[in-house]
């Protein structure tokens, strides 16, 4: 089993919450993983990724390669199609709608949709609104992760113990709210099909 | 033991803690950081107290470094890779004046430059300054190679260069923690010699180096981290430095190649390793993360017969960081490529955050210089930090970014030389860093010039960092002799705008050194520490 994810989105936005969650489920379950980020001046309002590996064998690259990538899981529709020629023909997209618009030249988000939709294999959703609706605006990184979970081999109650590991100190009620999230996700994917 | 999922940079960082470092000596500086952030919360090192705080410049975090090595005392020194050019003076001397407790020079590279202004690589310097160099290929050799580096620093007393790359700082990835080692106890140098380099004695430690540079070419030889892997294929030798080891094996694994292989993660180079290596192979491929460092030597070294190639017959590309597809393209095979680029996306660069005092203090500025010259005719010198975004659109009021500190030096050429007006912009931390002397030379020479400290009261670009010089700016400037009505502080707020530009104006028509000081904190610093009082609020 060897999956590359690509996680992509804005400064800020949670991305390397998500990373760590993913990460830890995979330690938690015996699989490597390597995982890069970006820190520094990139962060400032400009577009982040992180490249995720996880694996029951030995990793090498912490890099993914061009045409390599299994899924890119995006908080961010632009970001997503940005590593569109890191994706596997066979590889999924999963990307929230909800545009973040810092620039002066932001693409119309119709134009962005339809792009996404060209993909096969593909998962589009509303995840600030869903988000929004659970009464917790900033748990939308953990409603894109739900979605995400039906595609990656880990099982889910994994991603569940995660929250709990990653969030625990932050409080029960917070913990609560993630796991709530994450099954919203999930349950979109789910009913896609 | 459980692994610890970690940065390269966080793996180093534990490592030296298990490994018994009792001090720490850094100034932040990307993909370096989280070394010392890492030490900092890290449970074991606030047990032991180890020394854990910030540094005003690289230069005085070494200097500071082999200051506790003089003790006795194990520590590391940690830096940006142009970091290591301002602690260089130090650096180049402590491989004379050699360690007693061991002493670890960390210096994170970035190649392809994703935060800084060059991407020079610092085995040059290991290799000028004749110490050994690790370079560690993954997180549990950055972890295990601290120990490593210890032993062999205290074995030939001498410092030894541990350098990383940004894939490697800031990659993740499950460690796992041996033994802790306790701390050295006190022991002062047994030769009293040993840190004194007056001429006489520097001539005896050159020869000293020189002399030992077989033996730390031997340790290279059998070291366990330098090995061969062999392979059917003799018509090519692969030899992977480092990180780059990864993308060699992501390409060989992927296409089954069976070329042998030859890793080198400890310098100098291992020579025998080497030439027993090539030969037998018709042709060498030179991996290496940075400039072509093995393959320069390795072109005088050589069978003439056998081709080498690598960055310097194109290869590769010169300049870039390596990735598992220039290597696949490198052994002729064809590389997975996705589709293209949509067109509807467009860039989105770094940008100054929404609220950030900069924007306030650029936009007096512009104003300000209005009355001297026309929009696109601003010739503003400027440093390293957030503050260089104000260089782009829609700010444009800075011209040049060249190294630490050199905003207030070169506008005080550029002054020498008669331009009018003025202005150098530098950040608080940076100010603190190499902004000092800078302005004592305009104060000694009576520059006409207006210095902009902007003082968000933080090292904003790295994350949000304390500095040394926190709180005291202007009694640094005073203490340096600028006159105190010349040193104007204000808040760079809109509603300040009127007021802001009129200080600037006043200023800038004042012949003689002008410091002005915008100072409101880091949009980023504040919300965290409101966060963090809401929380402790709510305890």
């Amino acid at each position: 089993m060897k999956q590359d994810i690509i996680l992509a989105g804005v400064g800020g936005q949670g991305i390397l919450t998500i990373a760590a969650i993913i990460g830890q489920a995979a330690l938690d379950n015996g699989l490597n993983m390597k995982q890069a980020e970006v820190h520094g001046m990139s962060q400032r309002g400009g577009d982040v990724q992180s490249h995720l590996r996880i694996s029951d064998e030995a990793i090498y690259s912490d890099l993914i390669a061009k045409g390599a990538c299994d899924m890119i899981l995006s908080v961010e529709p632009m970001e997503a199609l940005r590593y569109k020629p890191f994706l596997a023909k066979s590889g999924w997209m999963i990307t929230n709608s909800t545009p973040f618009n810092n620039i002066p030249n932001y693409p119309q988000q119709d134009a962005l949709e339809t792009e996404v939709k060209s993909i096969t294999n593909h998962v589009l959703l509303n995840a600030d609104q869903i988000a929004k609706n659970l009464g917790s605006a900033r748990a939308m990184n953990i409603v894109m992760l739900g979605a995400a979970t039906k595609y990656l081999s880990i099982p889910y109650k994994s991603f569940e113990v995660a929250l709990q590991t990653i969030f625990g100190r932050k409080g029960q009620k917070i913990v609560d709210m993630n796991i709530k999230a994450l099954a919203a996700g999930r349950k979109f994917a789910d009913e896609k099909l | 033991m459980k692994k610890l999922m970690l940065l390269g940079d966080e793996a180093l960082a534990q490592g030296v803690v298990d490994a018994g470092c009792s001090g720490v000596f850094a100034y932040p500086g990307t993909p370096s950081t989280e070394v010392m952030e890492y030490i900092q919360k890290c449970p074991e090192a606030l047990q032991r107290d180890i020394h854990r705080t910030w540094s005003s410049n690289e230069k005085t975090a070494v200097e500071e470094a082999v200051g506790m090595s003089y003790t006795g005392k194990r520590t590391m020194s940690c830096m940006k890779h142009v970091g290591l050019n301002v602690a260089a003076d130090p650096f180049m001397n402590s491989a004379f004046v050699g360690a007693n407790g061991g002493h670890i020079v960390t210096v994170a590279d970035d190649p392809s430059m994703h935060s800084s202004q060059n991407e020079q690589d610092s085995r040059f310097y290991a290799k000028f300054a004749m110490i050994p160099c690790m370079e560690p290929s993954n997180q549990q050799e950055c972890y295990d190679m601290a120990f490593h580096a210890y032993e062999i620093s205290e074995k030939y007393k001498l410092p030894v260069m541990m350098r990383l790359e940004t894939r490697l700082s800031h990659s993740r990835s499950g460690v796992e923690r041996r033994e802790m080692l306790a701390e050295n106890e006190l022991k002062l140098p047994e030769d009293r010699n040993q840190f004194m380099l007056l001429p006489a004695f520097a001539r005896r430690k050159y020869k000293h180096l020189i002399a030992i540079q077989p033996d730390l070419t031997e340790e290279s030889e059998k070291s366990p981290y330098n090995w061969v892997e062999e392979g059917k294929d003799s018509s090519l030798g692969i030899i992977a430095c480092g990180l780059a080891y990864n993308y060699v094996k992501e390409a060989t694994t992927r296409y089954n190649c069976e070329y042998p292989i030859l890793k080198i993660s400890q310098y100098p180079i291992p020579v025998k390793m080497i030439e027993k290596f090539v030969d037998g192979c018709t042709k060498i491929l030179v991996v290496e993360e940075g400039q072509p460092l093995v393959e320069e030597m390795l072109k005088g070294a050589i069978p003439k017969n056998t081709k080498i190639t690598g960055r310097l017959d194109g290869t590769f590309t010169r300049d870039g960081e390596m990735d598992p597809n220039k290597v696949a393209v490198a052994l002729g095979k064809e590389t997975l490529s996705g589709e293209g680029l949509p067109e509807v996306v467009t860039g989105r660069p770094p940008a100054l955050c929404v609220g950030c005092p900069h924007i306030d203090s650029y936009k007096a500025l512009n104003e300000a210089m209005k009355s001297y010259v026309e929009d696109g005719q601003r010739h503003v010198f400027s440093d390293i930090g957030c503050y260089t975004l104000g260089f782009l659109p829609p700010y444009n009021a800075i011209n040049t970014c060249l190294d630490m500190g050199a905003s207030i030096t070169m506008a005080k050429g550029a002054a020498n030389a008669g331009l009018f007006p003025t202005v150098a912009v530098i950040g608080d931390s940076t100010f603190c860093h190499s902004g000092m002397t800078g302005l004592l030379d305009c104060i000694y020479d009576k520059t006409n010039l207006v210095i902009i400290i902007l003082d968000n009261s933080t090292t904003g670009m790295t994350g949000g960092q304390d500095y040394t010089g926190f709180g005291k700016l202007e009694n640094i400037c005073i203490g340096l002799g600028v006159e105190k009505e010349h040193i104007r502080v204000v808040t760079p707020l809109s509603r300040q705008f009127e007021e802001n530009v009129k200080v600037l104006k006043e200023e800038i028509e004042y012949e003689g050194v002008s410091v002005i000081i915008p100072r409101r904190e880091c949009v980023q610093t504040m919300t965290r520490r409101m966060r963090a009082k809401k929380k402790q609020e709510a305890k």
